[in-house]
């Protein structure tokens, strides 16, 4: 195994743990931070791929990602503080009322 | 074009109708009522009288061309592939003799409007009305095309239908009011018809164009009597002739004025216009022109003859209208259509003046129409009673007066003339004159003469109009009085030339002038000896004839007639076909039907948001999983 193929299994097992976190747990915050992780395995195998062609796009895309992510947060942060000031809860089970 | 001003025409026609949207605007509630009574009047009087003076001023300019057709193309309405249709005016005698009438007796039923409408609330809204209508009938009687006349056609049914709904809070007058425009329709039906077989034969529908074709012999590609009797059908909508009179004495709805401009002296003889502008085309279609002269002697003569019971003021004049315009058409079917156009004329005059005089006599009874509850009012009213015994008079064929003239000459070529007179027509014209003659008087003695039966109420308001309604009244006596020496079918002669006279009849024609004389006089004595004298004369006739005057106070019933055979089966197919199968099984049901398919799938579907985040995630994965298979499968 090379070092590439070493890269991108790590990214792909980054991406595969934020997904399972998503997806199994309740908790708001743990749900943001494995999305994050997602964007990073992500990420990961952008630049791997840079190194291997010697191109720099994806690693502008990187860059991307990053501005993205922050801007997410920003506004993801509050909308949880907002919840749990209302409902004292990080369960997002307690606010299924915000189907619409 | 000689004159100063180019487009003299076109300004007769848009004169009035600057009044409307003047008044429309402006005196009406639309506009707020900006404009104070007098200016309302103001506006709405000059406007016609302008348009008389400028009719005045194009009639000197064409008989100062030596009475050649003055033709005044506006501009070109629409283009399609290679035939085009202009608006344009023409103006020759028949136009000049007609628009004279129309804005000459327009103009003074107007200035008659001021005084007979001065307290109702809706002022500004009916001289607006007055002014459109006015509008449409000189776009009716000046326009070159069909198409223009067409334009003219609806606006004065429009008009009219407006004016007999004018006062539209009460049922009656709308349902009356929409009963002339349903009525119409029938008839103009026929004349589009007419109009498309005409266009596709010639390419245009210039009516001097299609008149030359015809006379010039060109005309073969089109059945003439086929088009002729189209174009009829559309005449016996507009001119209340048979079958489609019914509309007219319910019209009598409407406010007295709009009766004798619109129902009366103008609108109505607009299916007289038409065939008499068209005679090209009747000239070769002897069969059209027996039918027209068939139809319009019946019409006279049945209209006649249910004018004799009937006790409303206007309902009588109303009848009396349509049985005048059968005599029209009864000169229109025996070829002398300048003898007709005489009547129209005439019969302007002599109705104009009647009907105004009865809005006299109801302004003065405070809205009484019922001549059983009038009497003695001629030392109370004299204006009023004298101008309504000229017009009597002058109806009923009184030797020396207008009437007597023209229908003089109805009778001599419906007798004689060699295209289609015929001695039975003559008869029944004589006929019906006596009737005429008998109910007009009949109407007289018991509006004005004898004892008041009026209530002790009404009796003590009675009043004389004011001077705008009398002067006017005045105006039009005169006229009935000597209109009748104004000789149309000569004037009319080059353009129309009248048909010539059956050899064998033309000792004929002295007597035949006895005659109607003397059956003038007679109607006038019948009239006299049952209604001057005791009441129980005419009851004694009455009850010996009660069948009769059943049959004829219930007019023939064809109201309910047509109501039976054509109204209730009409209405059972709306409402069973129509409504129940079309609208509401398969257009509602249809529609419904979808609506519900998609508010079912919209609820199962629904299910799916619950706002279980991890729920959606789910999908997510596993749309993800999908993606991810279908492209290693595909890859």
């Amino acid at each position: 195994m090379d070092k590439t193929t070493l890269l991108l299994c790590l990214a792909g097992a980054l991406f595969t743990i934020g997904l399972a976190g998503v997806v199994i747990r309740r908790n708001a915050l743990v749900m943001l931070m494995c999305m994050e992780l997602m964007l990073n395995g992500v990420n990961l195998s952008l630049v791997t791929f840079a190194q291997e062609r010697g191109d720099m796009a994806p690693a502008i895309l990187v860059f991307l990602v990053f501005v993205v992510a922050t801007a997410e947060v920003a506004l993801a942060i509050p909308i949880v503080l907002l919840l749990v000031k209302h409902r004292r809860s990080l369960d997002l089970g307690d606010y299924d009322v915000l189907k619409g | 074009m000689t004159s100063g001003f180019p487009h003299l025409l076109a300004a007769i026609a848009l004169l009035p109708l600057a009044g409307f949207l003047l008044n429309g605007t402006f005196a009406t509630a639309l506009g707020g009522h900006r404009f104070s009574h007098r200016t309302a009047a103001l506006v709405a009087c000059a406007t016609p009288i302008a348009a008389f003076a400028l009719t005045v001023m194009a009639f000197f300019q064409l008989q100062g061309q030596g009475f050649d057709p003055i033709v005044e193309p506006l501009y070109r309405w629409a283009t399609v592939g290679d035939s085009s249709f202009d608006i344009a005016f023409y103006f020759d005698r028949l136009s000049a003799v007609m628009t004279l009438i129309v804005t000459g007796v327009g103009s003074v039923i107007h200035i008659y409007s001021t005084g007979y409408m001065h307290d109702d609330k809706s002022f500004g809204r009916f001289m607006a009305y007055l002014n459109l209508f006015l509008f449409f009938m000189l776009l009716l009687v000046l326009g070159r095309s069909m198409l223009v006349l067409f334009v003219g056609w609806e606006g004065v049914g429009l008009a009219s239908y407006l004016l007999i709904g004018f006062w539209f809070d009460e049922l009656a007058n709308a349902q009356a009011g929409r009963k002339a425009f349903i009525t119409n329709r029938i008839g103009d039906a026929g004349f589009l018809l007419g109009m498309f077989l005409l266009y596709r034969a010639f390419g245009t529908l210039d009516m001097d164009t299609i008149n030359s074709a015809f006379i010039s012999g060109s005309g073969a590609m089109v059945s003439a009597s086929l088009v002729g009797l189209l174009l009829f059908v559309g005449a016996t909508g507009k001119s209340a002739q048979i079958p489609l009179y019914v509309w007219l004495p319910d019209a009598m709805a409407g406010p007295t004025p709009v009766s004798a401009l619109i129902h009366a002296a103008t609108m109505v003889t607009a299916g007289v216009y038409l065939i008499a502008r068209m005679a090209g085309i009747y000239v070769h279609a002897p069969e059209a022109s027996h039918v027209i002269a068939v139809v319009g002697v019946l019409t006279a003569f049945f209209a006649a003859t249910i004018a004799l019971v009937q006790t409303d003021i206007k309902k009588v004049l109303a009848y009396s209208t349509v049985s005048q315009l059968g005599f029209m058409f009864l000169a229109l079917g025996v070829g002398a259509y300048g003898v007709a156009i005489f009547h129209v004329v005439t019969h302007a005059f002599f109705k104009a003046c009647l009907f105004l005089g009865a809005g006299s006599v109801i302004h003065a009874l405070g809205g009484e129409q019922d001549i059983r509850k009038m009497g003695g009012l001629r030392t109370k009213i004299p204006f009023t009673f004298w101008t309504f015994v000229i017009a009597t008079a002058a109806i009923a064929g009184i030797p020396g007066l207008a009437g007597f003239f023209s229908k003089d000459e109805i009778l001599w070529y419906a007798f004689a003339s060699e295209a289609g007179g015929a001695t039975w027509l003559w008869a029944m014209a004589a006929m019906t004159a006596l009737m005429t003659a008998f109910y007009m008087f009949r109407l007289l003695w018991l509006t004005f003469m004898g004892p008041s039966r009026m209530s002790h109420e009404v009796e003590h308001h009675v009043h004389e109009s004011p001077f705008s309604m009398t002067g006017v009244l005045m105006v039009l006596a005169a006229l009935s009085a000597f209109g009748g020496y104004i000789h149309i079918p000569h004037f009319l002669e080059p353009l129309l030339p009248l048909p010539g006279v059956q050899v064998a009849k033309e000792h004929f024609e002295q007597p035949l002038l006895i005659v109607s004389i003397v059956l003038a006089f007679t109607g006038l004595g019948l009239a006299v000896f049952f209604f001057g004298g005791p009441a129980s004369r005419p009851e004694a006739v009455k009850q010996a004839l009660l069948p009769l005057h059943r049959l004829l106070s219930g007019k023939y019933f064809v109201d309910e007639l047509y109501e039976r055979v054509i109204g209730r089966p009409l209405v059972w197919i709306s409402e069973r076909v129509l409504l129940r199968m079309g609208d509401q099984m398969l257009l509602d049901g249809s529609l419904n039907g979808l609506a519900s398919l998609a508010q079912r799938s919209a609820g199962l579907l629904a299910r799916v948001q619950n706002g279980s985040l991890h729920f959606y995630m789910m999908f997510v994965m596993i749309g993800l999983a999908g993606a991810l298979l279908w492209s290693w499968r595909h890859g």
